[in-house]
């Protein structure tokens, strides 16, 4: 048994401050533990988000010592416990309570981006042929478990505050999964470029960085998307065809 | 009356099965509400790891919905409803391949089609998968689609009673979480699609959310539930450390080849096959290598045995003396590099998920070391007592799916058949309630009903609190003593005196104060929480008291043989004419002559 300190940001939308709990931490746990052994014992009304505690349904994101994490995969063997260990709610997002931020604008962006197209059935039967390296080659998007730490640690979001014209990482590498989808046909490019932002990333890589999943965000996401969509609007044969209004 | 919100079809739940009812209800042109306690994508349905069973014959083309009809049977020790496994062996494959039109993603065979693998009970290889991630992959593929066809997703909101009216069900009352205002959903139909009950255990599987609302809900309004003695513990979760003990390890380790030693070394699931199984199990270690590798001669190796079995023989070697350090038994993968060039690498690529899981959470790298393993509370095979067809239960008006509804999996559930449940009887109650709400008028909703529902909430605020037994303390002593007197291995005086601490924990939850606001307070929600939790550990608990034989998931040291004459009744949990508990039995549904030719055949 180590005696630690956690340091946890009580308060809501109007405002709050830190408070610390002392607890005995056993072999093993993990910030999460901890956060439900101090909610058990010390503080009932301590709110945060959690489901699976093994690091696949993306609920638990919060800041530890000012990093963006999953706190169940967090071991607190990991941290230095000779300090209070600090934990904070995502800064990107506003906060309801203690731990809970209002990530509902995720929800909405989804929405806004053109679904799943695919292209008619391969077989008579109704079913399509794929190869399993076109299936791998989208995989690593769609490992993607919403934890949205990629969105809490981008600047665009985080400090800039543009929600409203930047869809933000999760988002670019959900929208790299269907353009490079083996069966979708819908064009993308377009509302990337426009609606979604993708020009406001500038690649600094923030998000592969904090990503629970290792998804190589920014590398294998991002930039062929900003290429793509590169291609697409400033292309001279594109743009001749444009203004000669044989493509839109 | 608080705000409220009408729909035509209103469902309860967000997994797999909410999901698929309510993409089905909606196509069926119903306006659609879900309630769910989390946010979107977050239900346990992404916790499934192995794979969806579907018999499309992909991989071996001898596989037929006959064969799987059979094998879930057979899993079930013949007190499944049989008309539910049929519809499901049937339309299992349609319901697969839907969702690649929605966008999922398989791993494919070499020709392109959706690849298939071996599970525990499964003749041929069955399930449809994607590494060990096949549930993130379905219930993404079912919201992203969901997201775009107008259905109202009302999220992090808690349904605490089903609103009747002359004995149809109208609409629920419950709570949004965030800020704890009251919400009235009024609806033609609603959908129970609220998964299991893991959470009346110490160890399980499952998150917080898992606390039989449904089960409760459907009771309290009238309905009833079945086969609540049938809790299947899986035999493989983690137990170390203690933070994660319980958490899921997919038995698609033991389909890659994965075996069960124990402290000793040995292979102890060699040592007792039962008779049901003797011709299908390998007889050699050599055998069941070569079948978890393809070869169609060979005959399964005993790790593969049905869920229910497995988890008795672990727990044999434990009692016994010859467990693993931490109190489990080792599930080995890295022996296979024996056999394999770059096991390593196969290891990474078959079980990712797995990998992560032991490296990141126990140190363990389960390429180079065996991981240690033990039984835990997993899946309830039993629940709403529905239409083999429709899905609707004995209520007018309330329909159940997945998880939470009964009858498919009888005795015991395979692994795999979860996934196709959810599809295929979320799409049937999906489409039956949108029916249902078309032939029907909105009923009257009663303000009284939803004002006493609100008083009800609000109680554990207004008593006064010393904070010596808080709602925590009492979740956490209902699940010790589930865990410790109706497990895994269950016994009448244990039972009995089960019954009697439910008593007292009934008695806790009544007196149970709560302080802070109603904003995001998890105390007060654990304090809401704990009435369906009781309801259905008592459920479980009175069932398992009548069954005086041992069947499946149901094991019974006092009773270890099972009673022919139990296996053509099922029993029946509901609330009677004073508001207490009975369990009375109804027969098991007989077998129509070209069913029964079926499992014949496949003997």
């Amino acid at each position: 048994m180590t005696q630690a300190t956690f340091r946890i940001w009580r308060g809501d939308a109007s405002g709050g401050a830190w408070r610390d709990y002392p607890l005995d931490v056993a072999d093993g746990m993990v910030v999460l533990d901890a956060v439900h052994q101090i909610q058990a014992e010390q503080a009932p009304d301590l709110a945060v988000r959690w489901n699976c505690k093994a690091g696949r349904c993306g609920s638990c994101s919060a800041e530890v010592n000012g990093m963006p994490r999953l706190m169940c995969m967090t071991r607190l063997e990991d941290l230095p416990l000779e300090r209070p260990v600090t934990i904070e709610p995502m800064k990107a997002f506003p906060v309801v309570r203690d731990l809970v931020t209002d990530v509902s604008w995720n929800f909405r962006v989804k929405t806004r981006i053109t679904p799943f197209t695919p292209r008619p059935p391969d077989a008579p039967d109704g079913t399509w042929r794929m190869q399993q390296v076109d299936v791998d080659r989208v995989m690593e998007f769609r490992k993607c478990i919403e934890c949205f730490l990629c969105q809490d640690v981008c600047h665009v979001l985080r400090d800039h505050r543009l929600h409203e014209r930047f869809i933000g990482p999760r988002f670019l590498i959900y929208a790299a999964g269907l353009e490079m989808h083996p069966l979708d046909t819908a064009d993308r490019r377009e509302e990337l470029r426009r609606a979604h932002g993708i020009g406001f990333c500038n690649i600094t890589k923030c998000c592969t960085k904090v990503c629970p999943e290792g998804i190589a965000i920014t590398d294998n996401a991002i930039i062929p998307l900003k290429e793509r969509v590169v291609d697409r609007a400033f292309d001279p044969l594109f743009k001749l065809l444009r203004l000669l209004g044989l493509v839109d | 009356m608080p705000e409220t919100v009408s729909h035509d079809v209103l469902v309860i739940g967000a997994g797999g099965a909410g999901l698929r009812a309510a993409i089905a209800a909606s196509a069926e042109g119903a306006s659609v509400g879900v309630v769910c306690k989390s946010l979107l994508g977050k239900a346990h349905t992404v916790m499934a790891e192995g794979g969806v069973a579907a018999a499309l014959a992909n991989v071996d083309d001898r596989d037929t919905w006959r064969v799987h009809f059979a094998d879930t049977m057979r899993g079930g020790q013949y007190v499944n409803d049989c008309r539910m496994a049929e519809l499901h062996a049937r339309e299992a494959p349609d319901r697969v391949r839907e969702l690649e039109a929605w966008g999922a993603l398989f791993d494919r065979t070499p020709d392109g089609r959706i690849l298939q693998r071996n599970f525990g009970g499964h003749a041929y290889p069955r399930l449809a998968h994607v590494g060990d991630r096949t549930g993130l992959e379905m219930i993404r593929t079912l919201q992203d689609h969901g997201i775009h066809r107008g259905i109202v997703f009302h999220m992090e909101c808690t349904v605490t009673t089903l609103l009747t009216d002359d004995g149809r069900v109208v609409g629920a009352f419950g709570y949004d979480r965030e800020r704890g205002r009251f919400r009235v959903y009024a609806a033609k139909a609603v959908v129970l699609a609220t998964g299991g009950i893991g959470r009346a255990y110490r160890i399980t599987s499952n998150s917080w959310e898992y606390t039989g609302d449904g089960l409760a809900l459907a009771y309290d309004a009238g309905a009833e539930l079945v086969d609540m003695e049938f809790l299947q513990f899986h035999p493989t979760g983690m137990v170390w450390p203690p933070s994660v003990r319980g958490l899921l390890v997919t038995e698609g380790v033991r389909g890659e080849g994965g075996i069960l030693t124990n402290r000793d070394g040995r292979r102890f699931m060699f040592d007792e096959i039962p008779p049901a199984y003797v011709q299908q199990t390998a007889d050699s270690e050599e055998e069941g290598w070569r079948y978890t590798q393809g070869d169609k001669t060979a005959r399964r190796p005993p790790e593969l045995l049905t869920r229910d079995h497995v988890a008795r023989c672990i727990v044999r070697e434990i009692k016994e003396g010859r467990g693993s350090p931490h109190g489990g038994v080792f599930l080995d993968i890295s022996w296979i590099a024996r056999r394999l060039p770059n096991a390593a690498e196969h290891i990474k690529r078959k079980l990712p998920a797995m990998y992560q899981q032991f490296k990141e959470l126990a140190g363990v790298d389960i390429t180079r070391e065996p991981m240690e393993v033990g039984p835990t509370t997993h899946y309830m095979m039993g629940g709403v007592r529905v239409h083999p067809e429709s899905q609707m239960s004995t209520v007018p008006g309330l329909f159940a799916a997945g998880e939470c509804a009964a009858g498919l999996h009888g005795a015991n559930r395979l692994g795999g058949n979860s996934l196709s449940d959810l599809l295929v009887f979320g799409k049937r109650a999906g489409d039956f309630a949108a029916a249902f709400a078309r032939e029907h008028q909105p009923g009257r909703i009663d303000p009284a009903l939803a004002e006493a529902a609100g008083r009800r909430a609000v109680e554990p605020f207004e008593r006064a609190s010393d904070g010596s037994d808080g709602p925590f303390k009492i979740q956490r002593d209902l699940q010790d003593m589930m865990q410790d007197l109706v497990g895994i291995v269950r016994a009448a005086p244990e039972m009995e005196r089960a019954l009697e601490g439910l008593t007292g924990l009934h008695g806790r939850a009544q007196r149970v104060a709560v302080n802070g606001n109603r904003e995001y307070n998890p105390g007060w929600h654990t304090a809401l929480d704990l009435h369906a939790l009781l309801t259905v550990s008592e459920a479980v608990t009175r069932a398992a008291l009548r069954r005086t034989e041992s069947r499946g998931a149901h094991f019974r040291e006092d009773y270890p043989a099972k009673d022919e004459a139990l296996g053509r009744v099922r029993f029946v949990v509901k609330r009677n004419a004073d508001r207490q508990m009975e369990v009375s039995s109804i027969p098991v549904p007989p077998l129509p002559p070209e069913l029964a030719r079926i499992i014949e055949e496949m003997q």
